[in-house]
């Protein structure tokens, strides 16, 4: 019990008379890449805002961390160690690379409320140390994020996950809108992730990068997890054919 | 060693190729000014704008014009200061100038003297309460009170009811001008104390300002609440989504713009020695006009307080340079508000330059 990061028990979420989740149990382990697919509007959005607390869930429980959670809000879960990156990236552009690192829990260096004074040059170095640590290139730390390429906003915002002792990262199609080198930069760095111990959830469509990058396949169909496979014991159609309805029931790991 | 790189597998980056500060242009800007007057004055009218060129007194600047240029903008300046911080934080501010006259009319009548000349003092408003010949930290305290109030109103308002930042403090521009008018119920008040009258005299007003300046310009650039006015104003969803606490922040902001423009009515009623309620009449206007000519984007996100501070220099020598060259007053409106357009398109060229260099 001690090596799952985070657990969900019939999770459901209904907007009004729509059922957008229903009973969703789901389990994570430490170190585990784990890839959510579905179609559009099959939950997969659904299930991540519920574990963040972007949305409160109708019903269910999470355990996260080994300790049942009620987060209020994004701030708390964040506190807690989940750290998102979102489709809308949540950057600053007009700020440079360290300051959005380290966005909204500045480095403080003397305390005077909102006066406190940043100390820019740990975080300079932490900003350093985490682009070395997710190999992220940029080339230069102190220019505002404005020009960057969208793989260079999309690796910053994932660097910004692993500047914290984050103790899961949740993405939601991180490759959806970059070209084909992007993809590829971003996807070396959720390799090393994935050697540095660090699990991860990862919302995707693309059935090469999550065979690439993921060691279990998650797949929603209208609000229910209708398959939940080692990535061993499946392949791309077989997936398909769950997202798509031809294959119903729910498959259960072949433990 | 002009290459360095961060990041593993290191990209080249080389820092020679780096874009200058944005205020480096505003400054090359006011040089240009400057040069263009010297030469015109040099050329037609035989005389020089900057240097000295009397016998009788010493030196090598003209420094009575050099002090000009730079008094006569300081009062809208410390306004400017504000309404940088405010702009830079995606808002904007339309009530300073309105404040400035609420601020100057009430702070002054406690600023005021019993007698005049042996008689008592005629335009006194609080003579039978006794409220006169008082130190001169009451009507300090009561004007940043009322710029604190201003402020605090502007602030909830735009962060609480989501109106926009121009709406609300429209509202406030035209209240607190009707607050200005109805506190005498038109009448100036004059004959402040000796001690109230000293914080404008000579050169107070530019100490004041560029003291203030210094003070906003580290603000901004070293602590927590500058960093998150560049965030906020730059990416509003980012900031929030990253735990920032926007509504206090905008509060604080608006509480910030509102004490700054209480403080330019204390030093404007000051150096007149009489607070009237049509003062500070479009003086919003010209604190918007001086962050955009020094490169604060209108948009949010973008400028800085340096770059006002230049921008309202800019402003000094425009006025200067007309009077300089004796020409109507009317010109130099018509001159300014063509600056103010051509400083905005500039600045929007030169980023879709590095845009396409980047």
């Amino acid at each position: 019990m001690s090596d799952i990061v985070l657990k969900t028990e019939n999770l459901t979420k209904r907007y009004g008379g729509v059922h957008a989740l229903e009973g969703a149990n789901f389990e994570l382990r430490k170190g585990e890449h784990v890839a959510i697919m579905g179609d559009n509007g099959a939950g997969k959005s659904t299930f991540v805002r519920q574990i963040t607390a972007v949305e409160q869930r109708t019903s269910g429980q999470i355990w996260f961390d080994g300790k049942e959670v009620n987060f209020t809000g994004p701030i708390e879960a964040r506190e807690a160690g989940i750290e998102t990156v979102f489709q809308n990236l949540a950057l600053a552009d007009d700020l440079d690379v360290p300051s959005n690192l380290f966005l909204g829990r500045e480095k403080v260096l003397f305390n005077l409320g909102p006066f406190s004074i940043l100390d820019r040059k740990y975080m300079r170095k932490a900003t350093e140390a985490a682009l070395v640590r997710t190999a992220v290139k940029i080339p230069n730390l102190s220019n505002t994020i404005r020009h960057m390429s969208g793989g260079q906003r999309q690796c910053v915002a994932i660097a910004r996950t692993a500047t914290f002792a984050s103790k899961l990262i949740i993405m939601d199609e991180p490759t959806a809108a970059l070209g084909v080198q992007e993809t590829a930069q971003v996807e070396n760095i959720i390799r090393t992730l994935k050697d540095n111990g660090e699990p991860l959830i990862l919302i995707s469509h693309n059935m090469r990068q999550v065979f690439d990058l993921c060691d279990r396949i998650v797949v929603f169909r209208r609000g229910r997890i209708v398959a939940n496979l080692r990535k061993e014991n499946t392949d791309g159609q077989d997936i398909v054919s769950y997202i798509t309805g031809a294959k119903t029931g729910e498959a259960e790991l072949a433990a | 060693m002009a290459q360095t790189s961060h990041g593993v597998g290191g990209l080249t980056y080389d820092a020679k190729k780096r874009a200058w500060p944005a205020e480096f242009n505003v400054f090359l800007a006011l040089v240009i000014l400057v040069v263009i007057f010297e030469l015109i004055g040099r050329i037609f009218l035989g005389d020089s704008f900057l240097f000295n060129t009397r016998s009788d007194v010493s030196g090598i600047f003209n420094e009575a014009r050099l002090q000009i240029i730079i008094l006569q903008v300081s009062i809208v300046g410390i306004i400017a200061i504000g309404v940088t911080q405010v702009i830079i934080c995606g808002g904007i501010d339309l009530s300073s100038g309105s404040i400035v006259g609420a601020t100057a009319m009430i702070a002054m009548s406690f600023a005021q003297v019993a007698t005049v000349n042996g008689n008592p003092n005629p335009k006194a408003m609080f003579l039978a309460q006794g409220w006169t010949d008082l130190p001169v930290l009451v009507p300090l305290l009561v004007a940043i009170g009322c710029g604190l109030l201003a402020g605090l109103v502007n602030g909830s308002l735009i962060a609480y009811t989501r109106i926009p930042p121009f709406i609300a403090t429209l509202g406030m521009m035209v209240t607190a001008r009707g607050i200005a008018k109805w506190w005498s119920k038109g009448q100036p008040i004059s004959f402040p104390t000796d001690s109230f009258a000293a914080i404008g005299k000579g050169l107070m007003p530019v100490i004041i300002f560029l003291s203030l300046a210094l003070l906003f310009q580290l603000i901004m650039t070293y602590t927590r609440y500058g960093k998150h006015c560049y965030a906020i104003g730059s990416n509003e969803d980012a900031a929030r989504m990253s735990g920032i606490k926007i509504a206090n922040h905008k509060i604080l902001v608006y509480v910030i713009a509102g004490i700054l423009a209480s403080l330019a009515a204390v030093v404007l009623c000051s150096k007149n020695l009489t607070a009237q309620a049509g003062m500070g009449v479009m003086y919003e206007l010209d604190a918007i006009a001086m962050a955009v000519i020094g490169g604060v984007s209108l948009s949010g996100g973008r400028g800085s307080i340096i770059g006002t501070v230049i921008g309202s220099l800019i402003f000094g020598v425009i006025i200067s340079g007309f009077t300089f060259l004796r020409l109507d007053a009317y010109y130099q409106e018509m001159v300014k508000g063509v600056i103010i357009v051509g400083a905005v398109v500039l600045d929007q060229w030169r980023q879709r330059l590095r845009a396409l260099r980047a």
